[in-house]
């Protein structure tokens, strides 16, 4: 492996699709295993690592499914090497179960998630349905933590940073992308991450650890099967108290012009772009708008959603997404309390744009 | 009192073994802990082992050990190896998570030649959820799910993994089919299925024959009986392919 040869010297200024831009994160961040299983729209994440791998040192596989491509990054990870996997739509579905277990061992696992529309095989274009499955999918709690990233430059930057947070505090991390941002073009910046003063964090080994058994170390049993329900039920108690400890440390979000909004508008993602586009409308024309756009869904904004609500006086918010409220109902058990009028633009598996909304904010007034 | 003497592989605070008595695990393990102690790898052996009655193996050995479901333990010995190479993989799990729910992973790690061991135990029922059908129940066999016996016109055969697994796989495979009532034999299959995986030959695959006195509702002689009567002639015991040839495995 030759994990620590530069892969982007200086800074520049590129013109990638968002999928490249995963790649030459990863890369970045010191990535050395991807394995992987072709499913639109993450397939260029593949296509771009295998033709960039082998030049860093770096391995792929291709597996039979995407259990198995999930379930190869759980024991390459348990070995200590730094893998990750892309997925999409039922390929995500497939892979709830090896990041149930990554969620069930806490295994530093990392996914990028391009969201194409469902339920099913969908479309191959785009949507935001694949919130409720990311956040939340599997037969556990929920104990992982997801990006929504709505810019090239965010993928880039957040795929170096889902590495480190998966690696730091070994809770499933994922990027949430989609179709539009996977497959269109648009300029960011390339960066060596400890150029800027990123600290990559190390990897280490769970498994196949150094000395001999029985004379200077223990045998490693790592499990996620209990006989006891009081055994699980602790396990499970522990994971709850240690995700809420560290999650005033990972909330992310973006605030636009909520202090002395009238209304709000609550997305994630890239219809966060247009939401910001319709704010800057509607204030021209006299209409005060903010927008409120989490950044990770998991854990939720919610103390800084609420202290938004509070300060700006809103009356109303509108939540908008790509998806039949699937951010709906995240955000509605995040900020149950709160008698600010929610009203909704859906538009499941299609994408909005800020005339969408500034049409729909105009019939809520 | 005296003790018994076991594998120095073995983890004593976990025993005794948490398996039925009169089950066959106990002597794979038993056979598979004297091989790793033999070929000297314990500290280097990372056990892996699936959901079912196999997953009692959890702690079983003092080896680096880790554990899944669904016959997933396959891509997870998978990652482990190919991310580090220098270790011995072993994956051990029974024939529903190998044969039925876990089928694409062995048959595609077998095609890719990947270098892992992988045990598999035919017992001819999912032993831990209660004795229901497996893909290796005879036909005429009963279970809680085939009470009347299994009728091959509803379920199909029996799997023989072993020889399917011997048409998919290149040379430089091993793949062979093992029994409990066979103790030394068992141990020179482990014995070159492990050795296969440390010459870097590629996929390594032992299927063992063993006993279910619990879900089969037989007594000691009914279930040996039932062992060497009913299951050996259906299938097959011996080496169906191997690197070493005839005689290279002593």
């Amino acid at each position: 492996m030759q994990a620590n040869v530069k892969v982007v010297g200086d800074t520049k200024k590129s013109f990638l699709t968002g999928n490249e831009a995963v790649t030459w994160a990863a890369l970045a961040a010191g990535a050395e295993m991807m394995f992987g299983y072709p499913i639109t729209p993450q397939n260029e994440v593949m296509h771009y690592w295998t033709r960039l791998a082998p030049k860093y040192g770096r391995g792929f596989l291709q597996t039979e499914d995407e259990i198995s491509a999930g379930f190869t990054v759980c024991g390459a990870v348990q070995a200590g090497t730094k893998a990750f996997t892309a997925t999409a739509g039922p390929g995500n579905v497939l892979m709830q179960e090896p990041f149930g277990m990554a969620e069930a061992m806490r295994l530093p696992l990392f996914a990028v998630i391009q969201q194409r529309g469902g339920p099913s095989s969908g479309t191959v274009i785009y949507s935001q349905q694949e919130v409720a499955l990311t956040t939340y999918g599997g037969n556990g709690e929920g104990h992982r933590i997801v990006y929504s990233t709505a810019t090239h430059q965010e993928i880039y930057d957040y795929t170096i940073k889902g590495f480190n947070t998966a690696w730091k505090y070994r809770f499933p991390t994922f990027l949430l992308g989609d179709g539009y941002q996977a497959k269109m073009r648009e300029p960011l910046e390339m960066y060596d991450p400890e150029e800027r003063g990123i600290e990559i964090v190390p990897t280490y080994p769970l498994l196949g650890l150094e000395g001999h058994i029985g004379e200077n170390r223990e045998p490693q049993h790592l499990c996620n099967i209990y006989s006891l329900e009081e055994e699980l039920y602790d396990v499970v108690l522990r994971f709850a108290e240690e995700y809420e400890k560290i999650s005033p440390e990972l909330i992310e979000y973006k605030e636009n012009q909520c202090d002395d909004a009238d209304i709000i508008i609550l997305s994630h993602g890239v219809v966060s772009r247009a939401a910001d586009d319709a704010v800057k409308a509607l204030r021209a024309q006299g209409i005060k708008a903010g927008s409120f756009r989490p950044i990770t869904l998991r854990p939720f904004p919610q103390a800084q959603l609420r202290e938004a609500i509070a300060k700006s006086g809103a009356k109303k918010m509108l939540i908008a997404e790509s998806a039949y409220g699937q951010l709906d109902r995240l955000t509605k058990q995040e900020i149950y309390g709160e008698t600010i009028k929610i009203e909704n633009l859906f538009k499941p598996g299609v994408g909005i744009i800020d005339y969408d909304i500034i049409n729909k904010i105009k019939s809520m007034l | 009192m005296i003790t018994p003497a076991v594998p120095k592989s073995w983890y004593l605070p976990s025993k005794p073994h948490k398996f039925c008595p009169g089950c066959g695990h106990g002597i794979v393990l038993k056979a598979l802990g004297e091989t790793i102690d033999e070929l000297e790898i314990q500290d280097k052996t990372i056990f892996g082992c699936d959901i079912g009655c196999s997953l009692l193996s959890w702690d079983f050995f003092a080896c680096d050990s880790t554990q899944t479901h669904h016959g997933r333990t396959t891509p997870v010995m998978v990652g482990i190896k190919r991310a580090r190479p220098e270790l011995i993989t072993i994956g051990y799990m029974g024939d529903g998570g190998g044969y039925s729910i876990g089928s694409q992973h062995l048959l595609n790690a077998a095609v890719r030649n990947e270098n892992v061991t992988l045990i598999l135990v035919n017992n001819t029922n999912y032993g831990m959820t209660g004795g229901q059908m497996a893909p290796t129940t005879l036909p005429g066999q009963k279970t809680e799910t085939t009470p009347y016996g299994r009728d091959p016109e509803l379920t199909g055969y029996p799997t023989r993994g072993p020889e399917f697994l011997t048409e998919l796989t290149p040379e430089g495979a091993y793949i062979a089919r093992a029994t409990v009532s066979k103790y030394k034999q068992l141990r020179r299959f482990l014995r070159n299925a492990l050795r296969n995986q440390m010459e870097g030959n590629g996929f390594s695959f032992v299927e063992v024959l063993s006993t279910c006195p619990t879900n089969w509702r037989t007594n000691a002689q009914q279930t040996w009986r039932f062992l060497e009567d009913e299951m050996e002639p259906y299938f097959p015991v011996g080496e169906l392919k191997s690197p070493f040839g005839k005689g290279g495995d002593k």
